[in-house]
């Protein structure tokens, strides 16, 4: 399929795939580049930000196919929409720990692992699937993606076992955030409202599919470091491909946006 | 006998000379070579500054990474702050390999940070409170960096030259990096025009400082004598200044920006800039840690590093799988 040949459901429901996909790699680029100056030692300030810069990059690629769906310029797309329009998972909106990244940030470190682990687990499942879309403008860019992506896995899988098997106080961290991420990660395993159109086009795989395979490879390497695997993910704070968010997005955004929403019409 | 074994048998004046012949022809020192315990402690205060001073220097800049005006200035600026950091591990690992025979590791070299031993360069002590400042800093104080460590291109001392080609080719390009926000700013509405000339304004002192005095005089310092014979460096801080000023000064004129300072022109005569001479004192007590941005710089650090420790203890921990 490509852009001349989509039908409009066809095309509403890709674009609601496009802003998940965009959303959710914009949103966890922006906690990652709150990281830099704080991450535990100076190689992985380094590799972090490589990641994060690498995520800014893939929600380029997004929300440039979105501008060439019609959605208007990827620069406003990302930086003027309200709150209320964004379709990432709430889980990727949370904040990094308490204090804000210019003043005392108290960042948690266990908690960035395991959502950046689990995320990746599901961006490559994701990217896997995407590389066989209908839509060859979508399956192209995920092919691009995948040749970087593949190494953010291993990066964030690395940093998952090696905590979940050292010393008690790190185990104990790692246990308890993935107890605080399992309570909404099942926010990001959803396609949201327009699920069926999307699968029906074949823009994706069935969320059920990519589900299982979520759920099989996560149960998979919890047993490999001795955890045991807590049952489905849940989405206690609601669905934001519906555009139920929390107040971390509110100030997301504002951070994200405030310099280009001082004058949206001028070069920068 | 080996050439090492009658080495070792010379006396330390013998060692000196034989070390001061090679550099003087130009040779490499390498990390496991004799080297005179003073050019060991010149190089790991040059470099651990230098490598410090990269990694609190992403700080101002990180303040603007998320804010940056657009997606491309967004991954601009992110691959440019982690470059940053990439410099300053590589600079460390500089350092650490010359004070491995001190006994001394990266840990000493954090905490000289955070308890104001190990300095870092003046710039990254000062407020940067708008996007403006984040253009000035990459074209400027990036400016300024590619010169004085291009004259170090050449460092007696191998190690560093080879990690200063690699970092000043990647300057280069933040460089650009900031000279296209700069020129996107100065053909801009008159709001951004004004940011842009604020910023100016604000970092300009700062600019000058950043070669450092002219001479020992100012601060009673001799380092740059010192490695100036040592061949760790070339030029004189003076030197760097008017090279600075020689490229930039025409390039601010251009986008009809005004240096704050109305006494600066090329005197033909000596064919060398007049300008007002920043205050030296509040030079010192900024590297001293009394900069504006210092200590909150230093606090984020230093809270992170605490942070984090039990991070750092679960890698040093045998693994169980």
């Amino acid at each position: 399929m490509t852009q001349e040949t989509l039908k409009p459901l066809e095309k509403k429901a890709l674009i609601e795939l496009l802003y998940q996909l965009a959303d959710d790699d914009f949103l966890l680029a922006f906690r990652g580049s709150e990281w830099l100056g704080l991450a535990p030692h100076i190689e992985e300030d380094v590799a972090f930000s490589s990641i994060s810069q690498d995520m800014m990059g893939h929600a380029n690629l997004y929300y440039n196919l979105l501008e060439n769906l019609g959605e208007g310029e990827a620069d406003r797309i990302a930086h003027l929409r309200s709150p209320d329009q964004f379709r990432n998972a709430i889980i990727l909106e949370e904040v990094n720990g308490p204090g804000t990244y210019l003043k005392e940030p108290d960042y948690d470190w266990a908690f960035t692992v395991v959502r950046n682990y689990f995320y990746a687990v599901h961006k490559h499942i994701r990217l896997d699937s995407l590389r066989h879309s209908s839509y060859e403008p979508l399956a192209e860019a995920a092919r691009k993606i995948m040749t970087e992506q593949y190494y953010h896995l291993m990066h964030w899988e690395i940093w998952f076992k090696q905590l979940m098997t050292s010393t008690d106080e790190a185990t104990l961290r790692m246990t308890e955030a993935i107890q605080k991420v399992w309570r909404d990660f099942g926010g990001v395993l959803t396609l949201g409202p327009y699920y069926e159109d999307i699968v029906k086009a074949n823009f994706i795989d069935d969320e059920n599919v990519m589900k299982k395979r979520w759920n099989n490879k996560i149960e998979a390497v919890l047993k490999e470091v001795g955890a045991s695997y807590p049952g489905e993910p849940r989405m206690e704070r609601g669905n934001g491909r519906n555009g139920v968010h929390t107040e971390d997005l509110k100030q997301a955004t504002a951070t994200l946006s405030e310099v280009y929403a001082t004058n949206p019409s001028t070069g920068w | 006998m080996t050439v090492g074994m009658s080495f070792n048998q010379l006396s330390e004046e013998e060692k000196m000379t034989h070390f001061l012949d090679r550099i003087n022809a130009g040779e490499k020192i390498e990390p496991d070579d004799w080297m005179p315990e003073d050019y060991r402690l010149q190089l790991i205060r040059l470099i651990s500054m230098h490598g410090i001073s990269e990694i609190m220097g992403a700080l101002p800049e990180k303040e603007w990474v998320p804010k940056a005006p657009s997606l491309h200035r967004k991954l601009a600026i992110m691959a440019k702050v982690q470059d940053e950091m990439g410099h300053g591990q590589l600079l460390l690992r500089v350092a650490e390999d010359l004070m491995a025979p001190l006994g001394k590791n990266r840990h000493d070299i954090m905490e000289d940070l955070f308890s104001g031993k190990l300095k870092f360069h003046n710039v990254f002590h000062m407020d940067a409170p708008t996007w403006g400042d984040a253009g000035i800093i990459a074209w400027l104080v990036d400016g300024a960096a590619i010169i004085s460590q291009s004259m170090m291109l050449d460092s007696s001392y191998g190690p560093y030259a080879r990690a200063l080609k690699r970092i000043c080719a990647e300057e280069v390009f933040h460089a650009q990096h900031g000279e296209s926000i700069i020129l996107a700013m100065a053909e801009g509405t008159s709001e951004q025009r004004e940011m842009l000339q604020d910023s100016l304004n604000r970092w300009w002192e700062s600019l000058i400082m950043f070669f450092g005095p002219k001479s020992a005089k100012e601060t009673g310092n001799s380092n740059a004598d010192k490695n100036i014979m040592y061949k760790i460096r070339t030029k004189t801080n003076e030197d760097l200044r008017q090279e600075f000023f020689t490229k930039y000064i025409p390039r601010i004129w251009s986008l009809g920006l005004t240096i704050p300072d109305d006494t600066i022109r090329f005197d033909e005569d000596s064919q060398m800039w007049i300008y007002k001479d920043a205050d030296w004192s509040t030079f010192k007590q900024i590297v001293s840690g009394n900069g504006p941005q210092s200590q909150n710089r230093l606090d984020l650090r230093r809270r992170s590093y605490k942070n984090n420790e039990w991070v750092r203890a679960a890698l040093a921990a045998k693994k169980a799988i």
